[in-house]
């Protein structure tokens, strides 16, 4: 439904959007996601054909957005970062507006979009003095009211508080079931909740797609575990742990000050291990110690969360 | 039920309906009709002859100021709160926004210049006036304002800043205004084409009665020129 080919957008000698293709197939739920500046914002405005690519092209149904663009604008529904709306106009008008420029003349269409986006109360306010929620709702409307078979929300949960976002997802969870959905936003547990598929963008590439089941499958198993001894050198630990099936690595770090039973100051050997696939390491952990004669002072573990694998892809190996 | 409203009239009229809801518009209006209607009175019974030939001598160069303050804001306030994604997104081409935009603004001019029809009705009152000329003032001020609007829109799709967009449009508009006064200073050969490009010299030729197809045809391309423009300005910023 969505080809984007080998697009590429640069503002002066800055490139935004560095050759980055997919495609996005009739029905799903597709989230951009990305750290501020990352180029999602201008990936979407290519979509919605309000920036034109310099270079590679985007076609949706076939139809170039630069040719034909009128026919294809009518197919999205968009609703712009922050939702910059007239704020001159009260609302009511201003949905009558949009259904006018859409070629709706139905003032039941306008009554229905406003139910369903929870505006009831406030149509005969005027735009510039709503909150920050109302705005966005008045956004979505805006976004919705032509029944787009493309919604394409940039930062819909941005700015918002906590019950607001939820009932902002709840709407875009609920009209995504009949349409393809294009969210853009830095919060993965929102992506989590709402999308079929995650696209990760990273200084105007894409460094990760795939379904978000399998984000979280790929790269979700990777834990570390964190263990503090005495009784051994960094050395002699490195080597035994290194013997243990599904540790990827070891890297010794510094060690607790402590004070040992017979009163004396010692500093504790201490070390991270990365753990790779399923199986726990915790108990040849804890049969080494044994067998070894040192003594455990501490062993935690901690699962990589999608927050890790997003911070180590879009950091892109400047650290590390 | 479903009559269908071509874009650019949406457009048109949500503009319209946002001049009359904003104090510029009002100050603006206001300003000018104080303006003329002193500039009117003051000379009407000095001059004691009922006509509107000082009115129109001096409209050039208050549409020069008051249009593009009319105009400054369409496409600078879009472009700096961001609206403008939200418009140029619906399916709509730059050229209806344009012209919407264009329509609203003539409009919003030409209906400045209806309180002015009491000058008219005074001179009638008062006097017996040649109707010729004062037909083809205000025809000639329309043509006027759509020029004017034209520039202004222009300037204001090359800015966020309101206030360059009205200096941009206020410099274009009373060189244009005035560059026929300036003549004299001219070597004789540039002169023809000077006076050809200036909007006073064509305005106060209509503004005789005498309707002449070189007068309109420079109105019809200052306009269409700088709506063009405007487009070409607009295309530019979607473009790599």
């Amino acid at each position: 439904m969505i080809e984007v080919e080998r697009v590429s957008r640069s503002f002066g000698s800055f490139t935004a959007v560095d050759d980055v293709s997919f495609s996005i197939r009739k029905g799903e739920i597709v989230g951009l996601l990305g750290p501020n500046g990352a180029g999602k914002t201008t990936t979407m405005r290519m979509i919605t054909g309000f920036l034109d690519p310099s270079a590679g092209k985007v076609t949706i149904d076939g139809m170039d957005i630069t040719g034909d663009s009128r026919e294809i604008k009518r197919k999205i529904g968009y609703m712009p970062e922050s939702a910059p709306l007239y704020s001159d106009m009260i609302v009511e008008d201003y949905l009558v507006y949009v259904a006018r420029m859409q070629g709706i003349d139905d003032a039941g269409k306008v009554s229905a979009i406003a139910g369903l986006t929870g505006l009831g109360d406030v149509m005969h306010k005027n735009i510039g003095d709503l909150s920050r929620g109302y705005r966005q709702r008045v956004g979505l409307a805006h976004a919705l009211l032509h029944d787009p078979e493309i919604l394409v929300l940039d930062e819909p949960t941005a700015g918002l508080d906590p019950n607001q976002i939820i009932e902002v997802r709840n709407l875009i969870k609920e009209i995504g079931r009949t349409r393809t959905v294009i969210i853009s936003t830095h919060i993965l547990s929102e992506v989590e909740m709402l999308c079929d598929r995650v696209i990760i963008i990273s200084r105007g590439k894409i460094v990760a797609d795939s379904p978000t089941g399998e984000l979280r499958q790929r790269f979700g198993h990777r834990a570390t575990l964190r263990v503090q001894l005495s009784g051994c050198t960094p050395d002699e630990l490195g080597k035994a742990a290194s013997s243990i099936g599904g540790v990827a690595a070891f890297t010794a770090e510094e060690g607790d000050e402590t004070v040992s039973t017979d009163g004396t100051k010692c500093v504790l050997t201490a070390g991270v291990l990365s753990i790779e696939g399923e199986r726990d390491v915790r108990p040849d952990v804890f049969s080494l110690v044994k067998d070894r004669g040192w003594i455990l002072y501490e062993m935690s573990i901690r699962s990589n969360s999608l927050e890790d694998v997003f911070r180590s892809l879009t950091t892109g190996g400047e650290e590390s | 039920m479903s009559r269908q409203h071509s874009v650019w009239s949406v457009i048109a009229r949500r503009e319209l309906a946002a001049y009359f809801a904003s104090p510029v518009a009002y100050i603006v209006t206001g300003l000018f009709l104080a303006f003329s209607g002193f500039l009117f009175f003051s000379t009407f019974f000095l001059v004691n002859r009922a006509e509107l030939r000082n009115f129109f001598g001096i409209l050039p160069v208050m549409f020069a100021f008051f249009v593009p303050a009319l105009t400054m804001r369409l496409f600078s306030e879009e472009t700096r709160s961001g609206s403008l994604e939200t418009l140029m997104t619906l399916p709509v081409s730059s050229a209806d926004a344009v012209f919407g935009k264009f329509v609203s603004a003539f409009s919003f001019t030409a209906a400045m210049l209806v309180p002015t029809f009491v000058y008219a009705g005074t001179a009638f009152f008062l006097g017996d006036p040649d109707v010729g000329p004062m037909i083809g003032g205000y025809l000639g001020a329309l043509f006027l304002a759509a020029g004017f609007s034209a520039i202004g829109l222009f300037a204001s799709s090359l800015t966020k800043n309101q206030i360059v967009a009205f200096f941009i449009a206020f410099a274009i508009c009373i060189l244009l205004a005035l560059i026929d006064s300036f003549l004299v200073i001219f070597p004789a050969r540039v002169v023809g084409p000077l006076e050809f490009l200036s909007a006073g010299y064509h305005f106060q030729s209509i503004a005789r009665g005498i309707l002449d197809t070189r007068d309109l045809l420079y109105f019809a391309s200052l306009t269409a020129f700088f709506l063009g423009l405007t487009v070409k300005a607009l295309d530019a910023r979607r473009a790599a």
